[in-house]
């Protein structure tokens, strides 16, 4: 037993900081408070992820196969975590300005994680769920953490009425192939599912699979995810738009992998065409968008079902593609965030693309990191996002579907406009009120950082692809 | 030594075209022509010292790099020295740096632009590296390396056409050659291809050894079936054909006298059009086992000859003239090159260089003097205002019509360059095709070279001054920058021809030593001579060596491959008196007829012109090659741009991307906007929707099988 909960350690410890931070906070100074706690989760995070990073290279189980520590939880557990702790931080100036820095908000934040670091590592249906819903009830409570903001609640709500609906659709999914396999563990469930499955099998992994998708906001179950990405505090965006997506798409590999490993086949059909719509639908619809977070939504959108189409080649390859891409979509987002964050004028919060408009005159710098950082978006080489795309499309013609990775490119060739649009303003627009020159240290640091990172990264992907190769190794047996 | 002659006009290229606003105009143009001296002279050096026996296979080559590698394609960037190459570094390096001396006093306060203008040294930056790039052509030790160069002298030479970029006809005329030239290199690249893939290399020395198995070999290209030699040797031949002006390609010769005279005279006179020359010599090893081939090239070269002369009779403008008589001369150099004797083609390229660069450069020089008018109609009486240009002419004439004495020998002909080099074609045409088709229009050539040669100089410098009188009374001598150039090459007109009669031509034994085609030692009274200047020096032995004592020459060996059967030189040694003398009557009678015309009787060729009109109209329109090539394909092809542009890329493409971009996909994107109204109901409904699609699909199309 003890060694059972030794391999959870880390999950452990995160609670237990949670929960103690949240007592201690309460006790105490309440939001005085909230700083310090903030800073110290975000230090925590990256502690655990250096602790991860290194730890043992060994793949172990606990509590009976229910919880996996392999090398592809570690990948995505330091992706998480890493993303987690600069989202937090890049956030802590935004919050302090709107005084919705309340210290529930790393906490909860914290207690996301868990439920994210649960799921990847799930190795049963119990899990899955738990860790799900860990994360997903944390996630409602800060979308909707200005609680005074009209669309701030809206989009509590809607997240959490449409996350409901979509974990009925995964339970519904659960119980059936519970039914069916006669067994909630993903090692039992593989055992099962070989061969020629049962219909009640197929449709448990369709449900699962559609409630999956609506965690990596995958059409046609992405609806939630401009709503709510604008209505959330700008901060707490970012943070959706990044570590829960490397979570749901780890527990996604994990689930298609680990417990329908045999039957290739027949899930490729539902994620790739889970990849084509959410390709087109978020190249498409975020053409006609003017709100820089909805856009960003829809980029998302976008992203994930590039990132499906590594899962969907359903190969070694196809993970590493997968992984390497959320790692760089990670990447960019939290440079792109960083700027958005920094948006404002005359003191006020701006999300209008307008704003935009001929940035490159008063904030020469900004504008050109944004501008890496929208081409490595739109997939442009020589920039990193066109190597992660590289990945994918790679991939998928390795395991012989060509059309999906021919569709892949036609609908990066659509979404490369709304990005060029961007620049388009920032570049050639037409002369406005300028944005407000201030923009905090770790926003600046994260921003370039990134940017730099798109450009520099081309010469060995910092090495994440050899980490990505072993972790999709562990995972595609 | 090699090196540096290669990459000195690189260098000076380089610091002349890019360095001239740090260091100063006059400065950059001394340092482009002072590189190219140096090359000049160390040229000159390599040539004299050139000693093939010395040399294992009679060549000899300097690695500069490794540069491609890719499969089984592996070539190095190499210096291949042979007689060949030193023959070529000589007339390169010596016209160009003539032609850059030359060109401080032409391009001098042009007239194309306008007060304070840099065009100078860009002019000679240019000039330099196309230097380099022709050198980088013969040089070369493999067909890469000889590609790039030959691509490197078209985009150089389109630069130097084009470089009166304000007029129009010139803008025409550089975008006219680099086409026509395409058509040619089209050819030359399908022979690289073919010698790769038959011999799985493009080294010379490599592929030369195979060139034998060539000749046995049958290879399947459009649709039937060829004998590798002929069908790969025609191929090269067609990208010789572009380059160097022989008819059916040569159509842009005569626009590209619209560059800078000095150009003309370096580019396309001396070196550049003489390159499909030097590449049916350097694959002379193939082209010995290519027959059908040669006798094409035989065809082609002399009817090119003939067809340029007459073109050449009636033409007015001077530079157009001689332009025509540099496609007719190379037509010379292609007769004998496509009989064998390749020596005897590289001849002919050495003294034309001389004496063609120094008609150019005299013509440059009236230009000059008659403030850029080029019409000869409007010249007239000039021999007494510019006497040093009126003598560099006079040379340079005597030594295209082939002047000096017939019959007399002693150790070598006696006469003007032109004289020795034309007349042992001619002697080599009669006997490679006894008396045929190629010697008879190579002799009516002769005439009428010198006919419009003779009309030339007669209507430039004597009789009465016409045209515009202003003009005529301020023509005046050019400065010492550009005739100094003309007494060197003046000096190169008279002697070359006597002087490199040895080696090239003298006989069997010495046109084997000079060339190396043989291991040191084969021919023992010959051995301790090798180099040129002994061959030079030594009379011609008693009689030319019994060919049956040659010994079979290795193939790849040597700078010219002389077939087992190939007695050419020989041959041509041994015709009938009345051949010899032939050329010279030729040019007598050509003599004759543009004196009569036009210092006797002026008023004649108006009548001549009257009494066969047609005829006249036929040459003058240059037998009406631009017109049938513009109705047969630049209109067609124009026709099907314009169909492609309006139909295909404007209304298809355009309009296809057009209505998707700006119709489709904002039509599909309000739809998306729609359908996100923000009703919860609304969600959860696609929700729905979407599990029921991916249900309905799985169970029809997937698991349940």
């Amino acid at each position: 037993m003890s060694a059972d909960l030794n391999i959870i350690l880390p999950e452990i410890l995160l609670s237990l900081f949670a929960m103690g931070a949240l007592l201690g906070a309460v006790y105490t100074g309440k939001d005085k408070l909230a700083l310090p706690i903030l800073w110290a989760t975000a230090g925590l995070f990256v502690a655990m992820a250096f602790w991860i990073g290194v730890s043992g290279d060994t793949d172990r189980m606990a509590f009976g196969g229910m919880f996996t520590d392999d090398a592809f939880s570690r990948f995505a557990k330091v992706t998480i975590l890493l993303s987690a702790a600069a989202v937090l931080l890049l956030g802590q100036d935004y919050m302090t300005r709107n005084d919705m820095l309340k210290f529930e908000y790393p906490v909860l934040v914290t207690l996301a994680v868990v439920g994210m670091m649960t799921m990847v590592s799930a190795g049963d249906l119990m899990v899955l769920y738990m860790g799900l819903e860990l994360q997903s009830l944390a996630l409602y409570v800060v979308a909707s953490m200005r609680r005074d903001n009209l669309r701030s609640t809206e989009a509590g709500l809607k997240y959490f009425v449409l996350g409901a609906l979509s974990s009925g659709l995964l339970l519904y999914g659960a119980s059936l192939t519970y039914g069916y396999a006669g067994t909630t563990n993903f090692a039992g469930i593989i055992a099962a599912a070989e061969g020629d499955i049962s219909l009640g099998l197929l449709f448990g992994l369709v449900f699962m699979a559609s409630g999956l998708a609506f965690k990596v906001s995958a059409a046609p179950f992405h609806m939630w995810t401009p709503d709510v990405y604008e209505g959330s505090p700008t901060p707490v965006t970012a943070f959706f738009a990044t570590a829960p997506k490397v979570a749901a798409m780890g527990l996604f590999a994990r689930v298609v992998h680990d417990a329908f490993g045999g039957v290739v086949a027949d899930w490729q059909q539902i994620i790739a065409l889970l990849a084509v719509a959410s390709m087109f639908l978020g190249a498409i619809a975020a053409i006609g968008q003017t709100d820089i977070k909805r856009l960003m939504a829809y980029s998302s959108i976008a992203h994930m079902g590039f990132a499906l189409m590594g899962l969907a080649a359903g190969t070694a390859a196809g993970v590493q593609g997968m992984l390497i891409y959320m790692a760089i979509y990670v990447t960019m987002n939290i440079g792109t965030f960083a700027f958005i964050l920094s948006m404002r004028r005359d003191g006020r919060d701006v999300t209008d693309i307008a704003a935009l408009n001929m940035l490159s005159k008063s904030h020469p710098t900004h504008a050109l990191a944004l501008l890496v950082l929208l081409f490595s978006l739109a997939g442009i080489p020589p920039m990193l996002g066109f190597f992660g795309k590289l990945y994918v499309l790679q991939a998928a013609v390795d395991a012989g579907l060509f059309w999906l990775a021919v569709l892949g490119v036609v609908a990066s060739v659509i979404g490369a406009f709304y990005y060029l649009r961007l620049v388009y303003f920032m570049y050639f627009g037409t002369e406005g009120e300028p944005l407000d020159q201030a923009m905090p240290a770790i926003q600046w640091v994260a921003m370039v950082g990134c940017a730099a990172i798109m450009v520099l990264g081309i010469v060995n992907l910092f090495g994440i692809e050899g980490l990505a190769a072993a972790a999709a190794e562990t995972l595609v047996r | 030594m090699e090196t540096i002659i290669l990459f000195a006009p690189l260098v000076g290229a380089l610091i002349c075209g890019f360095g001239y606003k740090w260091i100063g105009e006059t400065l950059a143009m001394w340092v482009a022509t002072g590189f190219l001296f140096l090359a000049a002279i160390l040229s000159w050096v390599v040539f004299v010292t050139f000693d093939a026996s010395a040399h294992d296979g009679g060549f000899y080559t300097v690695t500069i790099l490794r540069w491609i590698e890719s499969g089984s394609l592996a070539t190095d960037w190499a210096i291949r020295m042979d007689a060949l190459t030193a023959t070529m570094l000589i007339v390169v390096t010596t016209v160009s740096a003539l032609v850059h001396l030359y060109s401080f006093g032409y391009m001098d306060h042009d007239p194309q632009w306008r007060d304070g203008e840099s065009y100078k040294p860009r002019f000679f930056a240019y000039l330099s590296f196309f230097t380099f790039a022709m050198l980088m052509l013969v040089t070369a030790d493999n067909l890469i390396q000889m590609f790039f160069g030959w691509e490197g002298v078209g985009v150089a030479s389109y630069l130097l056409i084009g470089f009166y970029w304000r007029k129009p006809s010139a803008s025409a005329a550089a975008m006219k050659a680099f086409v026509v030239n395409r058509v040619g290199d089209f050819g030359f690249a399908l022979g690289i291809f073919g010698i790769f893939l038959l011999t799985d290399s493009v080294e010379f020395a490599v592929i030369f050894e195979k060139m034998p198995e060539l000749a046995d070999t049958t290879v399947r290209f459009l649709w039937s079936d060829w004998n590798a030699a002929n069908l790969i040797a025609f191929l090269l031949f067609i990208g010789a054909m572009g380059k160097s002006a022989q008819l059916l390609l040569h159509t842009w010769l005569p626009d590209a006298m619209e560059g800078p005279t000095p150009v003309s005279a370096l580019i396309h006179a001396a070196t550049m059009v003489t390159a499909g020359v030097f590449l049916v010599c350097r694959m002379s090893p193939l082209m010995e086992f290519a027959p059908q081939a040669m006798e094409f090239v035989v065809f082609l070269g002399a009817t090119t000859a003939f067809f340029a002369a007459t073109v050449g009779l009636v033409q007015n403008d001077i530079k157009r003239v001689i332009a025509y008589s540099t496609c007719s001369q190379l037509g010379y150099m292609f007769v004998a090159a496509g009989l064998g004797v390749y020596s005897v083609a590289m001849f002919h390229l050495l003294t034309h260089a001389f004496f063609k660069a120094m008609l150019f450069l005299g013509a440059g020089s009236v230009i000059h003097a008659m403030h850029h008018e080029q019409d000869m109609r409007n010249y007239g009486g000039l021999r007494k205002k510019i006497p040093l240009t009126f003598w560099a002419m006079m040379i340079g004439t005597l030594a295209i019509t082939g002047v000096g004495i017939p019959l007399l020998y002693v150790g070598f002909p006696v006469g003007f360059a032109g004289f020795v080099s034309k007349d042992a074609i001619i002697e080599s045409a009669y006997a490679g095709t006894a008396g045929g088709y190629a010697f008879w229009m190579l002799v009516v050539a002769a005439l009428f070279t010198s006919f419009y040669s003779w009309r030339l100089m007669f209507m430039t410098f004597y009789g009465t001054p016409r045209g515009d009188k202003h003009t005529h009374e301020h023509a005046h001598e050019s400065p010492l920058v550009m005739t100094a150039p003309l007494g060197i090459l003046a000096i190169g007109a008279v002697f070359a021809g006597m002087v490199f009669y040895g080696p090239y031509f003298g006989s069997q034994a010495k046109v084997d030593k000079f060339f190396g085609t043989h291991e040191g030692g084969a021919h023992g009274e010959h051995h301790a001579a090798t180099n040129v200047i002994p061959l030079i020096a030594q009379a011609h032995a008693a009689g030319d060596k019994d060919h049956a004592e040659r010994a079979p020459q290795k193939a790849g060996h040597g700078g010219i491959y002389i077939g087992d059967d190939n007695t050419m030189i020989h041959d041509a040694h041994v015709v009938p008196k009345w051949v010899k003398v032939s050329p010279f009557i030729a040019m007598l009678l050509g003599f004759a007829a543009a004196w009569v015309g036009y210092i006797k009787r002026p008023e004649w060729p108006k009548a001549w012109a009257e009494a066969a009109q047609p005829l006249y109209l036929f040459l003058l329109n240059k037998w009406y090659f631009d017109e049938l090539y513009d109705a047969a394909f630049v209109k067609p092809a124009q026709a099907i741009g314009r169909f492609l542009w309006k139909k295909g890329d404007e209304a298809t493409i355009d309009g296809g991307i057009n209505g998707l971009a700006m119709g489709i996909i904002p039509f599909i994107t309000r739809l998306a906007g729609r359908a996100q109204s923000g009703y919860l109901f609304h969600y959860a409904f696609a929700m729905v929707i979407g599990i029921v699609v991916l249900v309905t699909y799985m169970t029809i199309a997937g698991g349940a099988k």
